[in-house]
């Protein structure tokens, strides 16, 4: 069993609980248990195709998108398995929003970049809307840089502006929970102090998951880290504990640098 | 080793000089038709092509206004029929049923459809609907028309949709969009300008057609803006007047030819406009 010191239950966001995943007959992760700290950060970490997107991806049900890949076990919710058929996969999505690797504003302006998620699930007047579009680039720290540009193309902005306006629309739609798959792998260094700067931010808001590549990222903007390796959960902890006391040889071996 | 390197540069040299030959018998090929299409079409353009209709057997004069209207009327209404059937059914194919036993089917049936014989297609259409409807109509050649523009516009919309990166596609799932919105929304007009290009080609494609026409909607030398009757049309005209006897004929023949090869160069450089502007975004 990983050596874990779980939240308290009623701080609880999501429970994972005997999560087995597959690509196709491929086994990408084997029996993960762990709890994710409402309005805390929890960081992922391992080496490689260790499967730590690959559960980040479960929790959004990503995965539904391709045939071959599929989840067993349970993810709760609310008291309610995510991974259930009857599950609405778009409601999921409304309420955990995800921000990915590279940057991906839709081809459309900066504004209709955040209106169209917002208005999936909400009819609401023009100056609501403006109001909410305002309020989410300010949420993402990118309302100065962008307020007199609101009709440009998303494309037109930076990689740095991009991944903000991502995270811009992913808190427009108001999630509980907000994933983010190694958001500043493609940035330059400016960039990425913004966007952990902004996760500091965000989590008095929401419950924020991320994956990354990089150990002093995880140690800098986590509350707990969980360290992954070969598809299993290896140990699950407080990000102090982890980086200063880690339980398991593996993964002191790991954050020492001595594999990975 | 020299011995060796020096072979290599003949070797080059040879392919060089052939490939070279090949691409000049092309080009003279192409220069020499272009060449004898200018000379020939530009003596024979003049006001009275726009204005007058196609001449009877043995008058003097004469223009292509009736053959002008008709094709332009027949490719409107081919694209109209095209343009939404081929996005739809390219969307369908590579967002919806990638995987799909019938999205397999539909796709081998386009690549099918996009090689068959345009004079198959406008006897099919001859059978099935001239046959049925009672008589060589405008409606015809549309029809027989946008069976040929489909496949084109089909598979250039599902190749360009392919191009999405997957990164966009989920990013657009993420926010929980349904399907049809991500499609419509996101992904198709990430990719507007190609699938714009697809059927701008697809219309360049038709404009010359002529084998579809014959059995559909055959040609009419009066002016006519019915698509229930026979309807002339540029293609079918030139194909009649070039084996005439009458020297005015050849020469509107000519002309005609002439504008049709003007339209596709036109449609051409539009396809290029559209890419050039995208590119600055």
């Amino acid at each position: 069993m990983p050596v874990q010191a779980m939240p308290a239950d009623e701080n609880v966001a999501l429970q994972v609980r005997n999560l087995d995943f597959f690509y196709g007959d491929f086994k990408g992760l084997s029996n993960v248990n762990l709890d994710i700290a409402h309005k805390k950060v929890t960081a992922f970490i391992g080496p490689s195709g260790c499967g730590k997107s690959t559960l980040l991806r479960t929790f959004n049900r990503m995965y539904d998108l391709y045939p071959k890949q599929r989840a067993e076990g349970q993810i709760l919710f609310h008291g309610k398995n995510l991974l259930d058929r009857s599950q609405d996969v778009n409601l999921v999505r409304a309420s955990i929003g995800m921000v990915f690797q590279k940057p991906t504003p839709f081809p459309m302006t900066i504004y209709e970049n955040i209106a169209f998620g917002v208005r999936l699930y909400k009819r609401m007047s023009r100056s609501a809307m403006d109001d909410r579009v305002e309020w989410a680039l300010k949420k993402a720290a990118l309302w100065g840089e962008v307020k007199d540009k609101l009709q440009q193309s998303g494309l037109s902005l930076s990689g740095g502006q991009q991944q903000r306006l991502c995270i811009a629309r992913a808190v427009a739609v108001k999630p509980e929970i907000v994933l983010l798959d190694e958001p500043t792998s493609a940035l330059d260094p400016i960039s990425t102090a913004k966007i952990e700067e902004l996760i500091n931010e965000l989590k008095s808001d929401y419950t924020i998951a991320i994956v990354t590549h990089n150990m002093q990222q995880a140690a800098r903007i986590s509350d707990y880290t969980a360290f992954m390796y070969l598809g299993e959960l290896i140990e699950f902890n407080e990000t102090g504990t982890i980086f200063m006391r880690p339980g398991k040889k593996q993964t002191e071996d790991y954050i020492t640098g001595r594999f990975g | 080793m020299m011995k060796l390197y020096t072979r290599r540069i003949w070797i080059n040299r040879i392919g060089i000089t052939l490939s070279m030959a090949a691409m000049s018998l092309g080009l003279i090929a192409l220069l020499w038709i272009l060449w004898t299409l200018f000379s020939k079409g530009f003596a024979a353009l003049n006001w009275d092509i726009f204005t007058q209709d196609t001449p009877a057997p043995g008058t003097e004069g004469g223009g292509l206004r009736n053959a002008i209207v008709g094709s332009g009327l027949i490719l409107l209404f081919s694209m109209l029929i095209s343009t939404p059937v081929g996005i739809m059914a390219g969307i369908y194919l590579a967002e919806f049923g990638r995987v799909s036993k019938f999205a397999s089917f539909t796709r081998f049936m386009t690549d099918i459809m996009l090689s068959a014989p345009s004079i198959v297609i406008g006897l099919f259409v001859y059978a099935l609907f001239v046959t049925t409807t009672g008589g060589f109509s405008g409606w015809a050649g549309s029809l027989a028309l946008s069976l040929i523009a489909i496949p084109v516009v089909v598979r250039t919309t599902e190749n360009m949709l392919k191009l999405v990166p997957t990164s966009l596609r989920e990013a657009a799932f993420a926010v929980g969009a349904p399907r049809w919105q991500v499609s419509l929304k996101v992904t198709l007009r990430a990719v507007k300008s190609g699938v714009v290009t697809g059927v701008l080609l697809a219309m360049a494609r038709i404009t010359g057609e002529t084998a579809p026409l014959l059995f559909t909607a055959l040609n009419n030398q009066f002016f006519n803006t019915d698509m229930n009757k026979p309807m002339g049309n540029l293609p079918v005209v030139i194909y009649q007047f070039a084996l005439s006897p009458y020297d005015n004929w050849i020469s509107l023949a000519w002309g005609g030819a002439l504008l049709i090869a003007f339209l596709v160069l036109a449609v051409n450089i539009a396809v290029r406009v559209v890419f050039r502007n995208k590119d600055k975004r």
